[in-house]
């Protein structure tokens, strides 16, 4: 479904990688493991089409990613969490639903917070959380998501325990129901349901 | 409910809380003319519709830069660029959220300020409905000054070298409306020409994707 041919990346003067491709069906998890530098976080920035590959072609469902089906199918969270201090749990979670056209009761989304243990936070301004609660903010798109693209660039980082195998366990029954993924990370963390494959850059 | 609006409520109280300082600015910048030229009011009716104007366009100059550089630092650009909506469409609704909380208030307290020039009821009337109308080009203009600048150390200045010369044509009708009034000639020939002012930032270029 979602596809990568002879993909090169140039940053400045450096060649990051070259020749680089892959195919991920349904139900599949991109593992995209290498060092600092190795040019992790711009494939998937070139994978979600926000970075123009130097040489190379994605395909989603046999289409290029410029398209607006694209954009409709993926959900990306980035290291930044993409999420506005001044608005509470509960709003960023609605205006972020709202921006990507998905339907999203008030109810769905104080569900969500609970599930990633923000109950009794919802109407407290963001920029009052600590690191890691905003972390969860952002997780907490995953919980309702139900678009079958997901890019996650580092998503385990600032979470505490407990918090990784929850997401390791949403990212696991996103995959049963039929989603794909591309994930990088530097934990160790094993996503207990569907077919891993390595890219190692 | 429409990108537009989606993308503009969605930034609604992120936007209004550090409005008041830009209105406080044109408010402060404004008065001090009366204060410093002294009470002539023939002296003031002339220099009013200059002075209101250009205080207007550099109370909007200050706003520009956090246009879009807050959404870049915390990573809601990329969601923005990201949305399966047209990047044109959730632009605008950028610029329509700018311009509702930094032109209009502009055009509602002008108005105000105006009475300190001895300016006439015909004349306060001309000058809030050309700022109403000059606004939205401001807005527009600005918003392709802060993209081009995003994410440039230093780029408020680059910004205004970039914007304030395209700004001179809204200036020119803008106060010349007034102007037409204050002396009596009638404010219909440069008002038909503002409505067009916001056109040029409709064919500018339709986004700009955030550097990675």
């Amino acid at each position: 479904m979602l596809e990568a041919d002879n993909l090169e990346c140039v940053r400045g003067e450096r060649r990051l990688f070259a020749g680089l491709g892959f195919k991920l069906e349904a139900g599949e998890l991109l593992y995209l493991q290498g060092k600092n530098g190795a040019g992790k976080t711009s494939l998937l920035r070139m994978l979600i089409g926000l970075l123009p590959p130097e040489a190379g072609e994605i395909r989603w469902k046999g289409q290029t990613i410029k398209s607006d089906d694209f954009r409709a199918d993926l959900c990306y969270l980035g290291h930044l969490n993409a999420i506005k201090e001044e608005l509470t749990p509960l709003e960023n979670l609605l205006a972020a639903a709202r921006l990507a056209d998905e339907e999203l009761s008030e109810d769905d989304a104080l569900d969500a917070l609970e599930q990633v243990g923000l109950a009794g936070r919802e109407d407290l301004a963001c920029k009052y959380l600590s690191q890691g609660q905003k972390r969860r903010v952002a997780l907490a798109r995953l919980v309702k998501e139900k678009r079958p693209l997901w890019v996650l660039d580092e998503p385990f980082v600032a979470l505490d325990t407990a918090a990784v195998d929850w997401l390791a366990g949403i990212i696991s029954g996103h995959l049963q129901r039929g989603g794909m993924a591309v994930m990088t990370t530097h934990q160790l963390v094993t996503i207990p349901a569907g077919t891993v494959r390595e890219l190692r850059l | 409910m429409s990108p537009q609006s989606s993308a503009a409520t969605s930034n609604w109280p992120c936007d209004v809380r550090p409005t008041s300082s830009r209105h406080c600015f044109f408010v402060i910048v404004v008065s001090l003319f009366p204060l410093g030229i002294g009470p002539e009011p023939d002296l003031l009716r002339k220099l009013a519709p200059g002075v209101l104007w250009v205080a207007a366009l550099l109370a909007t100059m200050l706003s520009l830069p956090r246009m879009f550089a807050d959404d870049h630092r915390d990573g809601t650009l990329e969601q923005l660029a990201l949305a399966p909506h047209p990047l044109g469409l959730v632009v605008t609704g950028k610029v329509i959220a700018h311009w509702l909380v930094s032109g209009l208030p502009l055009a509602l307290i002008a108005p105000v300020l105006g009475i300190q020039f001895d300016l006439s009821a015909d004349a306060l009337i001309v000058l809030t409905g050309a700022i109403l109308l000059g606004t939205p080009a401001l807005s527009g203009i600005g918003a392709i000054g802060a993209a081009l600048t995003l994410g440039l150390r230093g780029g408020g200045v680059l910004l205004s070298l970039l914007v304030l010369p395209l700004y001179i044509p809204v200036l020119i009708f803008g106060a010349g409306a007034v102007d037409a009034t204050v002396s009596g000639l009638g404010e219909r020939a440069t008002c038909h020409c503002s409505p067009h002012l916001p056109l040029p930032h409709l064919a500018s270029p339709p986004g700009h994707r955030p550097p990675p």
